[in-house]
């Protein structure tokens, strides 16, 4: 009877183990590694918005403050998108015939606001406040990275649960004075540690309270 | 005169392997049931029911995933209905395969030869049952692997106080080492089943399952060395795997649940079960394959014993269940046992009681234990007051607990009986399969019997 298998079916074999491993462990890298790439996160990806605006201008050259546009980010979940009037207390006197700036032009002639394509939007099923992050003293760019380097606006971070929580469970390490939530090039002190911790204290944050699932789903 | 008889008349067991067997009869008959045999007409015919059963099944849980668990009869206060009473009823199914596979090998309990492949075989199509309710119980089923220790991007670690954590260890470790243990028992037949088929295409499946079998001396003693040890590797999971299961009661706080009796009352019940479950297979596949010389009334003598054992344990479960409630003085525990006697849910209770404990008393008559239609309408009715057991536990527990505002009544819906019914389809389909194309007696195993056949034993 001739054999059932090549003799080197064997090797074959033997060699499927070691392939199915390596297979396998390539297949788990790749999956999580495309799943935390800012492909599938849109960490680091520019958006393309009606207006090319740029944050690094209007921060960094003419020195506003994010506040200015940006007016309820200290009394409501939301930071707010500045209407149109607020581009024009400059644009109607600098710039009026810029052919970039038409859309505003157009938007403050029609009553109709310019359509921003939101850059930093977390799911509908996390309760997310602005206001009580600025109060407790955590500044805009420890989220939203130094945004007065942007030209063009994108996310810095993840925005992945992992990365509210690396923050929640020990806020310490990244709180600051209120005075300084706007600050861009704030540096931390040596003894943050310390210093921190007062902070926290001091601005009562509550610790234990913040790692609670309804805090941020509810 | 008249002289005294002296010696004594001891009754002689029956043999384990009817007389008239030898080596290559075993083989044949076992092989060619598979191999050569035609498929009978009415295992077709299970086979058209049970698979319209899955189909059932698939359509169930597609409007499960669709509508989500609304579809069942769970409302607060009870969360925890049929999926989670089937969930406990399979996994207890499964555990007769482990014991009889593992424990029994480890006590040189020979008997078992005859019929640890197809329990084994049950054991792991019942995992797969069971495995099943928990997820689709999920709200979210699935992100099931949330619950899995894994570095994820929302950095959660599943909360490791939580039984039901250990319940996903306690049951993945289960079926991986079913199956391994299945499968390693398998090769030396399987290798077999290679050397006997006819067509090629059969040859080269089992001889890639046989993974290069040659019956070599060398494989053999590796063979055994790595038996023994998966063998000592699944006996403590006999024992982990439904006391993890019962401590996802016993840990909660709901009465007619916290109770430290859970754990070995509930490997009791499992292995009853088990037991009752194989007897309800093997007995109809028996007759349908005539391998009443191998599964012979002595099998089915001995598994009786196990059941009538095990019952007897779980009776003693019941016993201290009940007089724990009231030795206890605890106002909740003693409410809740009157209630489950004579509650909205007594009916089940007494039901339970004649099912499980009352009835299987008839063991004790060796009729009854070596009469096939006999033993499988015992080994039904255990099935159900298996079934009926955790309902009790789990349905009057929760319908009951400390606040009478939030009493309530659990009514299954038409979801509920269809997926239960779905999963038995899905279990007997498995088994089918399992019969038609794997040998579903250890052929190997079985030959090492044979000096205790019944021409042996008078030779």
């Amino acid at each position: 009877m001739a054999q059932l298998f090549h003799p080197r079916s064997t090797v074959i074999s033997k060699a499927s183990i070691v392939i199915v491993i390596i297979v396998l462990t390539s297949v788990i890298v790749a999956a999580t590694e495309i799943y935390r790439s800012g492909y599938t996160t849109g960490q680091n990806v520019a958006r393309e918005q009606p207006i090319p605006f740029s944050h690094k201008h209007h921060v960094n050259d003419e020195g506003l403050s994010c506040a200015y546009c940006h007016t309820s980010v200290d009394k409501s979940s939301f930071a707010g998108i500045p209407p149109t009037y607020t581009c024009m207390t400059c644009h109607s006197q600098i710039w009026t015939t810029s052919p970039m700036l038409q859309p505003v032009r157009d938007s403050y002639q029609t009553q109709k606001p310019l359509e921003w394509i939101r850059v930093h939007d977390l799911p509908d099923f996390v309760y997310f406040n602005h206001s009580i992050h600025i109060n407790k003293g955590i500044g805009c760019e420890t989220c939203h990275g130094r945004v007065d380097q942007m030209p063009l606006m994108r996310r810095q971070n993840t925005l992945f649960m992992a990365w509210c929580i690396d923050c929640h469970r020990a806020p310490e390490k990244y709180i600051r004075p209120r005075s300084e939530v706007f600050n861009m090039t704030y540096e931390y002190p040596k003894n943050q540690e310390a210093f921190g911790k007062k902070l926290v204290k001091e601005y009562n944050v509550q610790v234990n309270r913040i790692t609670d699932c309804s805090t941020c789903h509810r | 005169m008249e002289t005294i008889e002296h010696t004594a008349v001891y009754e002689q067991p029956q043999p384990l392997i009817a007389e008239g067997h030898d080596y290559g009869s075993i083989t044949d008959k076992i092989s060619s049931d598979v191999l050569e045999k035609k498929t009978p007409k009415s295992l077709f015919m299970a086979f058209a029911v049970t698979f319209s059963l899955v189909m059932l099944l698939l359509l169930s849980v597609t409007y499960l995933f669709f509508k989500g668990v609304g579809i069942w009869g769970i409302r607060i206060p009870i969360g925890w209905g049929f999926a989670i009473v089937n969930f406990v009823w399979w996994i207890g199914i499964g555990h007769a395969g482990t014991l009889i596979s593992a424990i029994l090998l480890l006590l040189h309990q020979q008997w078992r030869n005859s019929i640890n492949r197809f329990a084994e075989a049950m054991t792991l199509f019942a995992v797969a049952c069971a495995g099943m309710f928990p997820i689709l119980h999920l709200g979210r089923p699935w992100v099931f692997y949330w619950i899995i220790p894994m570095p994820d991007t929302m950095r959660l670690w599943p909360n490791f106080r939580s039984p039901l954590v250990w319940d996903v260890f306690a049951v993945s470790t289960y079926a991986t080492i079913s199956l391994i243990f299945w499968f390693v028992g398998l090769i030396p037949d399987l290798a077999t089943m290679r050397d006997r088929a006819k067509q090629k295409w059969k040859k080269i499946v089992y001889g890639m399952l046989a993974m290069g079998w040659r019956n070599s001396a060398k494989h053999w003693h590796r063979y055994e060395t790595a038996y023994l040890l998966l063998a000592g590797l699944a006996t403590p999971l006999v024992v982990s795997v439904h006391s993890v299961v019962s401590f996802d009661f016993a840990v909660g706080i709901v009465p007619g649940w916290h109770t430290t009796i859970f754990p070995p009352y509930f490997v009791a019940g499992a292995i009853y079960s088990g037991f009752a479950m194989v007897l309800s297979l093997v007995i109809p596949v028996r007759k349908l394959y005539h391998l009443e010389d191998f599964v012979t009334a002595r099998h089915l003598d001995y598994m009786a014993k196990v059941m009538l054992a095990t019952g007897l344990i779980v009776a003693y479960g019941y016993a201290i269940e009940t007089f724990c409630a009231f030795y206890s003085g605890n106002r909740f525990e003693h409410d809740m046992m009157i209630n489950r006697m004579f509650g909205p849910y007594g009916p089940f209770y007494w039901m339970l009681i004649l099912f499980n404990i009352a009835l299987p008393q008839l063991l004790w008559l060796k009729k009854f234990r070596q009469t096939p239609w006999l033993l499988f309408v015992m080994s039904i009715i255990i099935n159900i007051g298996m079934w009926l057991e955790r309902f009790v536990i789990i349905v009057s527990s929760l319908a009951r607990d400390f606040v009478p505002s939030s009493w309530a009544i659990f009514v299954p819906t038409k979801w509920d009986w269809f997926t239960y019914i779905g999963t038995i389809g899905f279990f007997l389909m498995a088994m089918i399969l399992f019969i038609r194309i794997l040998p579903m007696i250890s052929i190997f195993e079985l030959r090492t019997l044979l000096p205790m056949s019944g021409k042996s034993n008078h030779e």
